[in-house]
């Protein structure tokens, strides 16, 4: 029996080792925010826009960049909680539109990519980040997992 | 710990899903009740608010615009190009399980495609199509 149990919590454990992986997208699993964020696009790490972001954005899902995503008031409230607590902190993580793709921070990282690839069909929008970083839906971002759709690789850098 | 007391455990683990699980008959059966005693949903109309451009939004004219004209097939977002899956129950059997996710996408669709909140009747309708398997 007591076997079964260490084998339950292993398995139940292996999922929260995996996430927490290696780099400070790591976030506390929270179902509700996994769901509701990632329905229509994947579920964004919190630490990419600001608290304040995060406010705003929660405050206008009924017009989310030109989607209707109202949240019923309850599980709103709990997701901007989750959110302000794992946020990011200072400009690098701000925009005044809140979209993540136009912080300090994104605009550096995606320096390198170029205008045709943010075109390309497989991506179609920015917002679209699984159509390089292969392992997304496994919250990993390392450099060594994108793959450009043109089929190019990044180099091997560490992740900053 | 026992075998009774870890059964039990991890039946309260499980549970609510299970207890509160609802059908897509249930679902049809309460929006047709709001829409008054005796209304009888129909596919056909439910067929029709389905494909009707609505005239209201540039990218999502009509449902088929993330869901395609296939209730049976999976679907794309329009904008963020994630896969949706089927509408009908029949090809995808969470469709339709939960009175609370079906009222939040309800919401939200209907705003986004027709600019307003789809009326109850409509909801009964477009439900009855979809048990169908897009057959009105």
């Amino acid at each position: 029996m007591k076997r079964l149990a260490i084998l339950i919590l292993s398995l139940a454990g292996m999922g929260l080792a995996h996430a927490e992986g290696h780099n400070k997208m790591a976030v506390p699993d929270n179902v509700k925010w996994k769901t509701e964020c990632g329905s229509c696009h994947i579920a964004y790490p919190p630490k990419l826009l600001t608290a304040d972001n995060w406010r705003k954005l929660m405050g206008g899902l009924n017009k989310h960049f030109g989607a209707n995503a109202e949240l019923d008031a309850k599980d709103n409230q709990d997701i901007l909680a989750f959110l302000e607590r794992n946020a990011g902190s200072g400009e690098r993580y701000s925009a005044a539109s809140l979209r993540i793709t136009d912080t300090p921070w994104f605009r550096r990282e995606h320096r390198e990519v170029s205008p045709n690839e943010w075109v390309h069909p497989q991506v179609k929008s920015r917002s679209n980040c699984s159509a390089c970083h292969q392992n997304v839906a496994r919250n990993i971002w390392s450099e060594r997992d994108i793959r450009m759709p043109g089929g190019r690789r990044m180099g091997d850098d560490d992740d900053d | 710990m026992t075998v009774k007391k870890l059964c039990i455990t991890l039946m309260l683990l499980a549970g609510p899903s299970a207890a509160m699980a609802e059908t897509p008959k249930d679902i049809l059966s309460a929006y047709s009740a709001e829409a008054g005693s005796g209304y009888v949903p129909s596919a056909e109309r439910g067929k029709s608010l389905f494909l009707k451009d609505w005239g209201v939004s540039k990218d999502m004219p009509n449902c088929a615009a993330c869901h395609t004209k296939d209730i049976n097939a999976s679907g794309k977002h329009v904008t963020t190009g994630k896969t949706i899956e089927p509408l009908a129950p029949a090809a995808n059997p969470e469709r339709f399980t939960s009175a609370k996710k079906v009222a939040k996408w309800f919401k939200r669709n209907c705003n986004d495609v027709i600019g307003r909140e789809c009326t109850a009747a409509e909801k009964a309708d477009f439900i009855q199509f979809a048990i169908k398997g897009g057959k009105a």
